[in-house]
């Protein structure tokens, strides 16, 4: 979740007071955010993924601000009309087809507000727009643009401009291979046959989006006071959300928002649009399902008097929401909005009585059983990961199971799921060498293999493994074990000699429980032993504690 | 104090056995001659008479001691090499004749050489091939003298001379013939009360009472041996369950008494159940390969039956039958059949919900979950999760709130705060913060909510109030057992294992 730093005293200015540290370390707190840090001069917040309004000093000051009850009303704005024109070319709809747009005037920018425009365009770039991979945001000053605009694709072979942050012109090509920005979105772009562009009345590259604006036409500056705007992506609803997040925010630091009309070709599929589309949206909110599921007793007046809390407005049944809150899907959004207005800290805690009958899983208790009697005869129970190694599964084991893989792993020493519990007892007695012996010790997990019979293609089985290890450790003493297992579970148990890779020849054999194999029992072999620098015998056993807790004694 | 008596009879065999002979010996060496015991346990039994106040307590003595080695004492006999080459060197000139003479070894000759050389004793001149040797000095008897004087045996180097020092210097930087090694001697003097109990008479006391002994009674009118019960004696270690899994017993009991039924259920999943399921839009972050762990084989899961599939995409796309307007973009089945190590316990929940046949209906799951993250100490790939639901018609926010602080007094934390937080699947959403008695400061635990219709309606066919919540679990065990490094969790150290004390709420 994006974390960003705002001005304290931009904050305060916008939301017209000030707040005394623990106050607003918990009002921020109560709103919905995860507040990081106050000092004199910074906030520290994270904002959560469906608020990103809040990613502004501007958006974060009107949403807290009528939480804390200055100007607790619905926040309407409106855009005035103009000439702007932006026309779509039929040659983009492959490649990034939609664009909303607009103009804002009137704006001062020092060098706090142009790092604070940045940052918001970041921190919507990285979540709402999903490292632009879903849309992109371009601010231009409007002083060098020649109306109309188009939005146009061409092959990269044809595009050359002076991008940002560079030292002069440079191909599409080279911009996707050298500049810094082309290196970390260039593949949203790669494979393509064209590349998208917005380009101005005299075909000057504004930008390449979602990669770069041009240096000469979009480099915003401490002289910049008009701002054309253009969002380009895949999904004009969450455009159009994102561009009004964005002209809110500037609309809050003084500027004055004008439409742009975007003009799309015949046959796209797509009418012509006059964006940012500012509207407030009604949604149905019934006070009684409000009430039943918060559990408290609100009045519409109540309601009313709430939702103004959140920025919200409401009349006759109905929430009014602002253009700029991205959230609302469901009235179930609303009623969250009333139960924060209200104040989390205010909902007294209450017990319902309702009759239920708490059950344990049956072979959560057989385990709890196993484990109690394992821990009687002197065993001590590990817990290791569930991820493991090819390495320690296969050859240290030298066993050869098939095993579940994962893609990727940040450790690359857990790249397989475990097969079996034995290798990780194992790997225990060879982290624990200078430890006292005898070394008795016991696990229980899951276990997986391949098996297309599933639903997910793999088996999971748990198991249970024991290991001995001292210097006089045997084969009898697991077998003792294993034995006393099976006698106060009231299941007979049985072995059959048979010869594994893993145990020494001839001391080894299977489990078998109704004519059934579980598992197996044996003295590890001295390979083995070796494999995992293990200095003393080591006698254990495995086996499918699942089917033994199916068997019927 | 114990009397006089007392202390006699609880004297240890060994003690019994070297006190006596305290009368004559005052030295380890000679206590181990006398009695036939090992050095080792005259010298336990020296600690422990020590302890009783018998003798002062014993201190071992350290002393340098230059002695003879091999070829010192071969030399002793036979004469130094560099005499030996002198002596030759008086009726012959030709270096050949004198080392047949002298009877050196060529390594003996080739040092005889530089040696005397340095000192001044002889010239050499070359004649042809052949080398000569004259004498040009007198040598000093110095070094042959020391070496005499070990003949008797070790010197203590703190007695040596000025002189007789550098000469053992010299001598050291020769191969094999002195060494200088450390030795002690532990010197044991008796307290007054050592030296008042010395002359009584021991009595004979049982050491072991035997079954022999109580069949034939012969035990009768004998004295045990007294112990000294109040001293330490090694740590002995039981069996027992691994901590984390005994604290997961006790939360188990809790929902039970609580009237929760438990959930279970595999690890490996398909991404159906584990986000979609869970209204999670395809391209949410926590989907990324850098949080959850995919399964690279198998990849693909089979999706459960295609009426649920179809809602839920519907509920994707655009809310199908719930009212919502859904994430609205087009839901991929294929990015659903991903298989995934489970990232949270809600998981079964979601499958629970899909299968649920009677209200009102609470369930609760204690398990592992994974995330895809390089391990440090306070990050692991594993971390277990304390879930629960209650289905009911009238069920609210405040009861969430309830269930939330019920559990967490009875896992200690007397007080529990919450804070409005955001999950794709639950509105409201909470962050649960618990107070710590100790610390006396505000930990935060994790998240709880009511689930969203665009989850419940799919899953249950209609829209019930869902309470739900999976605060993670190892932060509350890692305080209660004082553990600062989450890895040892998973570090099975079995001291570690041995030593933790019980969880013992």
């Amino acid at each position: 979740m994006p974390t960003i730093e705002l001005s304290r005293k931009a904050v305060e200015k916008l939301m017209g007071k000030r707040l005394p540290d623990e106050k607003l370390r918990d009002r921020i707190s109560m709103l919905g955010t995860d507040l990081e840090s106050v000092d004199r001069e910074r906030i520290r917040v994270e904002v959560f993924p469906n608020r990103p309004d809040m990613l502004s000093e501007a958006g974060f000051a009107r949403a807290l601000s009528a939480f804390i009850g200055v100007k607790p009303r619905l926040r309407a704005y409106a855009a005035r009309q103009s000439r702007y024109r932006v026309l779509v070319e039929p040659s983009v709809q492959e490649v990034r087809p939609f664009t909303a747009c607009a103009v804002v005037s009137g704006l001062r920018f020092d060098d706090e507000r142009i790092r604070e425009v940045i940052q918001l365009q970041e921190k919507l770039h990285t979540t709402f727009c999903r490292n632009r991979k879903k849309a992109a945001i371009g601010i231009y000053p409007l002083e060098h643009i020649k109306w109309p605009v188009r939005y146009l694709a061409k092959a990269p072979a044809d595009i050359r401009f002076h991008p940002l942050e560079a030292h002069g012109e440079m191909s599409a090509q080279g911009i996707l291979e050298l500049h810094p920005a082309g290196k970390s979105y260039g593949h949203l772009l790669a494979g393509k046959e064209s590349y998208p562009l917005f380009v101005d009345a005299r075909d000057e590259v504004l930008s390449m989006p979602p990669i770069i604006n041009s240096h000469r036409t979009g480099r915003v500056s401490q002289k910049t006071r008009d701002v054309f705007i253009e969002t380009s992506g895949f999904d004009l609803a969450s455009q159009s959300l994102l561009l009004n997040i964005i002209v809110t925010a500037l609309a809050d630091l003084g500027g004055k928002i004008h439409v742009v009309k975007v003009l799309y070709p015949k046959g796209y599929g797509q009418r012509n649009l006059s964006t940012p589309d500012l509207a407030v949206r009604r949604m149905r909110l019934s006070r009684e399902y409000a009430n039943r599921l918060l559990g408290i007793a609100l009045t519409e007046k109540d309601m009313a008097k709430l939702l103004g809390k959140m920025g919200l407005g409401f009349e006759r049944g109905n929430a009014l929401i602002p253009c700029y809150r991205a959230d609302v899907l469901h009235p179930i959004d609303l009623v969250e909005d009333l139960a924060i207005a209200y104040g989390y800290e205010r909902f007294e805690p209450a017990l319902p009585q309702v009759a239920t009958v708490g059950e344990a899983a049956p072979f959560t208790l057989f385990q709890e059983k196993v484990a109690a009697l394992l821990a009687g005869l002197g065993l001590l129970e590990t817990r290791s990961y569930h991820l493991s190694s090819r390495e320690t599964q296969l050859e240290k084991m030298r066993a050869a199971p098939e095993l579940v893989e994962i893609e990727r792993s940040q450790n690359a020493e857990l790249s397989v799921l475990r097969a079996s519990l034995l290798p990780a007892l194992m790997e225990v007695l060879q982290r624990n060498k200078r430890h006292e012996y005898p070394q008795r010790l016991f696990e229980m997990g899951a276990c997986f293999s391949l098996d297309s019979a599933t639903e997910t293609g793999a088996a999971e089985r748990f198991l249970l493994a024991y290991s001995g290890a001292h210097h006089k450790a045997t084969f009898t003493e697991a077998r003792q074990v294993l034995d006393c297992l099976g006698r106060h579970l009231g299941i007979q148990v049985s072995v059959r000699a048979a010869d594994s890779p893993s145990f020494i020849p001839g001391r080894s054999g299977e489990i078998i429980v109704n004519g059934q194999a579980l598992g197996w029992i044996g003295e590890v072999h001295p390979a083995v032993l070796s494999a995992f620098s293990v200095e003393q015998p080591v006698s254990a056993f495995e086996l499918d504690l699942q089917k033994l807790f199916e068997v019927k004694p | 104090m114990p009397s006089d008596d007392e202390l006699l009879e609880s004297l240890h065999p060994l003690e019994r056995k070297v006190f006596p002979l305290l009368k004559e010996h005052d030295e380890v060496k000679a206590l181990e001659a006398a009695s036939g015991l090992q050095e080792v346990e005259v010298i336990r039994a020296l600690q422990w008479l020590s302890n009783k106040k018998l003798i002062k307590t014993p201190v071992k003595q350290y002393r340098e001691l230059a002695e003879l080695d091999e070829l010192g004492k071969r030399y002793l006999a036979e004469g130094l090499p560099e005499e030996r080459f002198l002596a030759a060197a008086k009726n012959h000139s030709e270096l050949g004749n004198i080392r047949s003479a002298a009877r050196l070894s060529e390594e003996e000759a080739q040092f005889c050489l530089g040696h005397l050389r340095k000192r001044g004793l002889i010239s050499l001149r070359k004649e042809g091939s052949a080398l000569h040797v004259s004498l040009t000095g007198k040598p000093s008897p110095a070094e042959k003298e020391f070496l005499s004087s070990l003949a008797h045996g070790p010197r203590e180097t703190a007695s040596l001379s000025k002189e007789e020092r550098s000469v053992l210097e010299e001598l050291k930087r020769r191969k094999s013939l002195v060494r200088v090694r450390t030795a002690w001697e532990m010197r044991v003097s008796l307290t007054p009360l050592g030296k008042e109990l010395l002359g009584r008479e021991l009595h004979d006391a049982v050491e072991t009472l035997t079954s022999e002994m109580l069949s034939s009674g012969s035990w009768k009118g004998k004295r045990f041996r007294r112990y000294d019960v109040e001293i330490n004696v090694p740590a002995t270690h039981p069996g027992k369950r691994h901590f984390v899994n005994q604290a997961i017993e006790y939360a188990r009991r809790i929902w039970l008494d609580l009237g929760f039924r438990e959930m279970t259920g595999p690890l490996l999943q398909p991404a159906f159940w584990n986000f979609d399921a869970l209204f999670t839009a395809q391209d949410h972050p926590v989907r990324d390969l850098q949080d959850t762990f995919y399964i690279a084989k198998p990849a693909r899961a089979k999706l459960p039956a295609e009426a649920l599939v179809k809602r839920v995409q519907e509920v994707h796309e655009n809310g199908g039958s719930t009212g919502s307007s859904g994430w609205r973009y087009a839901w991929d089945r294929e990015e659903a059949r991903r298989n995934v190590l489970r990232t949270h316990t809600t998981v079964l929940s979601a499958r629970t919900l899909a299968s649920l046949k009677e209200l009102p209906a609470k369930y609760f799951a204690l398990g592992v979950n994974f995330r895809n993250e390089a391990i440090d100490w306070s990050h692991n790939v594993e971390f277990n999760q304390t879930e629960g639901i209650v289905v009911d018609e009238d069920a609210n926010f405040r009861h969430l709130l309830g269930y939330l602080r019920t559990f967490f007094r009875k896992m200690g934390y007397p007080e529990a705060r919450f804070r409005p937080a955001y999950f794709p699947y639950t509105e409201m959403s909470v962050e649960i913060d618990v107070y710590h008695p100790v610390h006396k400061k505000w930990v935060e635990l994790g998240g709880a909510g009511m689930f969203r219709p665009e989850v419940v309606v799919p899953l249950l066919g209609k829209d019930i109030p869902v309470l739900a919540w999976g605060p993670g679990f190892d932060r509350t065990i890692m305080e209660y057992f004082r553990i600062h490094d989450i890895r040892q969790l998973y570090g099975n150290d079995v001291k570690q294992l041995r030593e933790m004390p019980l969880w013992m709420r």
